[in-house]
């Protein structure tokens, strides 16, 4: 049994011009233990797709699917209160932009322990310690002073370590990372990354990334599903899809990297397809 | 409202460590108040002078007064000399403490003011309490129900109430609760049956202190009418003030990140949004204490109540020079407290700024 199922997919939203659908027919299993990164532009649904998972997204939107399993338990079937138990307990998830996603009138500190307070019965003592640990485990210096500072006063790597660090707190299985690094410096990218593959090795989480970034996928996943405009167009083991990419879109994709630029422009998808060409090869 | 040109908005604090910073963001406060001071008791001390008529026409009333006679007590009172030498001696008086004493009764303006105040402050307090208590969870409520027609509806009463003339709104609530239904008293603090002692001047706190039996009652159903007529406009403004900054909150970052955490939409709504909503809704609620003082003067009129409203009005239809510009300096004082006050508390609230 795999950790999250998801069978076709479907996400819409009302707009004053009608419903546009964000997300349209995607499937992916994530097990415990494995690398899923989800690849494509921007707006192709990637973040979408996984708040609608975690039923984090605005009532405006719709979300059906054939099948929405974390665990064995029916994800659509069960109740909002059912949910909150699992979400930031079981799956948890970091975002973009590590310094807007903490709040900035309570102290880090008061942040990651809340989760605790909601999701275990440690106690107040308890709480601290285990708070001071996930700093040590994610690499924040001095963790007894800095739980009392506030976002502000923190880099934006140390505000992404603190959104692991709080993520991390109930031991989740599935954690979801929507462009953990999109937001950082280069040097601090490399650092969140093997942080997070270390965590992900030493818990067996099952991890999913969500990024633009070839780099990233070669670098962390073990599987890749690419998306273009709501559709999986394909899915791989990272090996393969690197080596010999099947659909139009993906070579595409991989050909548009800076790497590949000749002369002063860097390539784009659409010198190289159309979406009815890209749509041809995609797989559901 | 505080004085000061620089001053509107949210104080900027020097990133030291310790009290200091504290202290010296007050005392600088304090420095921009002087102009404040003067510009206020100028106005204060000109306006009342542009009115036609004088202290003495008026207290002679309906007899007629010879001209010699009005000279002499003009003479008396100190009111022929020119201008500029009456402004300074009110401004030499000022610096000492000296507030004057009302030209009608003789009695010190600030002994009045001390006196007619704590009237002004309970239903003052009462109002805000009540603009606040009712207004936060309305503009929360229209924020979160954004579109629906509770929102409509809220936003609906919010303008109607911000529009609407308080003392037409005061005589239709006296009409129809207490003329029509006879539920409230039509004015006063608290019915002649009951007398005590002034202790806080606070009549809901003094009639409980005297221990009769119904005092309590009385003093709140004499209350419960000015209060809300007071407290409408206030209400209206920081229900507008706090869906609109919900609004902002709501779609930020940190409000997902917390949903992402598993916690429950009160929670979400109630500790991590309305804590950030709570910041431009607070120097909302510090520049509202000048529209209360000025809607008190109002209120205090259509019901009797004997505060310092109802004592600056009567004195400027009785050209009291003294008490107008005594009570004007010491009411503009009062409101330039509060928005020193609430300079701080929003320091307090956002960390951003104590930082």
């Amino acid at each position: 049994m795999s950790l999250l199922e998801v069978e076709n997919l479907v996400v819409e939203f009302q707009t004053a011009s009608g419903p546009f659908r964000a997300v349209d027919g995607v499937s992916l299993k994530v097990n415990a233990g494995e690398v899923l990164a989800i690849v494509g532009e921007s707006g192709s649904g990637k973040s979408v797709s996984m708040l609608a998972a975690m039923g984090l997204l605005p009532w405006t939107a719709k979300v059906t699917a054939d099948k929405l399993t974390f665990n064995g338990r029916d994800m659509l079937a069960m109740s909002d209160n059912d949910r909150r138990k699992i979400i930031g307990k079981d799956i948890a998830m970091i975002f973009q932009e590590p310094v807007a996603s903490l709040n900035p009138c309570f102290t880090v500190g008061f942040q990651i322990e809340e989760v605790l307070r909601f999701h275990t019965d440690l106690g107040k003592k308890a709480r601290r310690d285990r708070a001071i640990e996930l700093f040590n485990a994610v690499g924040i210096p001095n963790p007894e002073e800095r739980l009392g500072h506030y976002p502000h006063q923190m880099s934006g790597g140390q505000c992404q370590r603190v959104m692991i660090a709080t993520a991390l707190a109930c031991n989740p299985k599935l954690l979801i990372a929507d462009e953990p690094t999109t937001a950082l410096d280069v040097t601090i990218q490399k650092q969140i990354l093997d942080l997070l593959m270390r965590l992900q090795a030493e818990h067996n989480m099952g991890l999913i990334i969500i990024t633009h970034n070839m780099g990233v996928v070669a670098e962390t996943a073990d599987r890749v599903i690419v998306q273009y405009k709501g559709r999986k167009i394909e899915e791989a083991d990272v090996l393969s899809l690197f080596e010999s990419p099947k659909s139009a879109y993906t070579k595409a994709l991989l050909s548009a990297l800076p790497d590949n630029a000749t002369g002063d422009r860097l390539p784009t998808i659409a010198e190289f397809l159309t979406d009815q060409q890209i749509f041809e090869g995609a797989v559901r | 409202m505080t004085g000061g040109s620089k001053t509107f908005g949210p104080p900027v604090f020097q990133r030291k460590k310790g009290l200091a910073p504290m202290l010296r963001f007050i005392f600088g406060r304090l420095a921009v108040l002087i102009p404040t001071f003067l510009g206020v008791s100028l106005i204060a001390f000109s306006f009342i002078r542009l009115l036609p008529g004088d202290p003495v026409m008026l207290m002679s009333g309906e007899r007629v007064m010879s001209p010699e006679r009005h000279t002499e007590l003009m003479n008396q009172l100190g009111l022929d000399r020119p201008m500029y030498v009456q402004y300074f001696d009110y401004l030499g008086g000022l610096l000492t403490g000296d507030f004057g004493s009302s030209i009608v009764t003789k009695r010190p303006v600030l002994d009045d003011f001390v006196n007619l105040f704590p009237a002004t402050l309970e239903l003052s307090l009462c109002a805000i309490i009540l603009a606040v208590a009712l207004g936060i969870p309305a503009g929360v409520l229209a924020a979160v129900k954004r579109g629906t027609w509770l929102d409509q509806t809220i936003m609906g009463s919010a303008l109607v109430g911000y529009s609407m003339p308080i003392f037409w709104w005061g005589l239709l609530l006296i009409i129809f609760f207490s003329g029509y239904l006879g539920w409230t008293p039509v004015s006063g603090r608290i019915s002649l049956m009951y007398f005590f002692p002034q202790v806080t001047g606070f009549m809901l706190i003094d009639s409980l202190i005297s221990g009769q039996a119904g005092a309590f009652k009385s003093a709140l159903t004499y209350l419960i009418l000015p209060t809300i007529v007071l407290a409408t406009i206030p209400l209206a403004v920081i229900a507008r003030q706090t869906r609109s900054a919900m609004l902002e909150v709501l779609g930020e970052d940190y409000v997902r990140t917390a949903r992402a955490k598993g916690m429950s939409p009160f929670r979400v709504i109630g500790v991590h949004a309305l804590r950030n909503a709570l910041i431009p809704v607070i120097t909302t609620i510090g520049l509202q204490v000048g529209v209360l003082l000025a809607g008190a003067i109002l209120t205090e009129t259509i019901f009797s109540w004997p505060g310092i409203g109802k004592w600056m009005v009567d004195s400027v239809f009785k050209r009291d020079y003294a008490v107008v510009q005594g009570g004007l300096m010491l009411i503009a004082g009062m409101i330039m407290l509060v928005n020193l006050l609430v300079d701080v508390l929003y320091g307090l609230v956002n960390p951003r700024i104590r930082h």
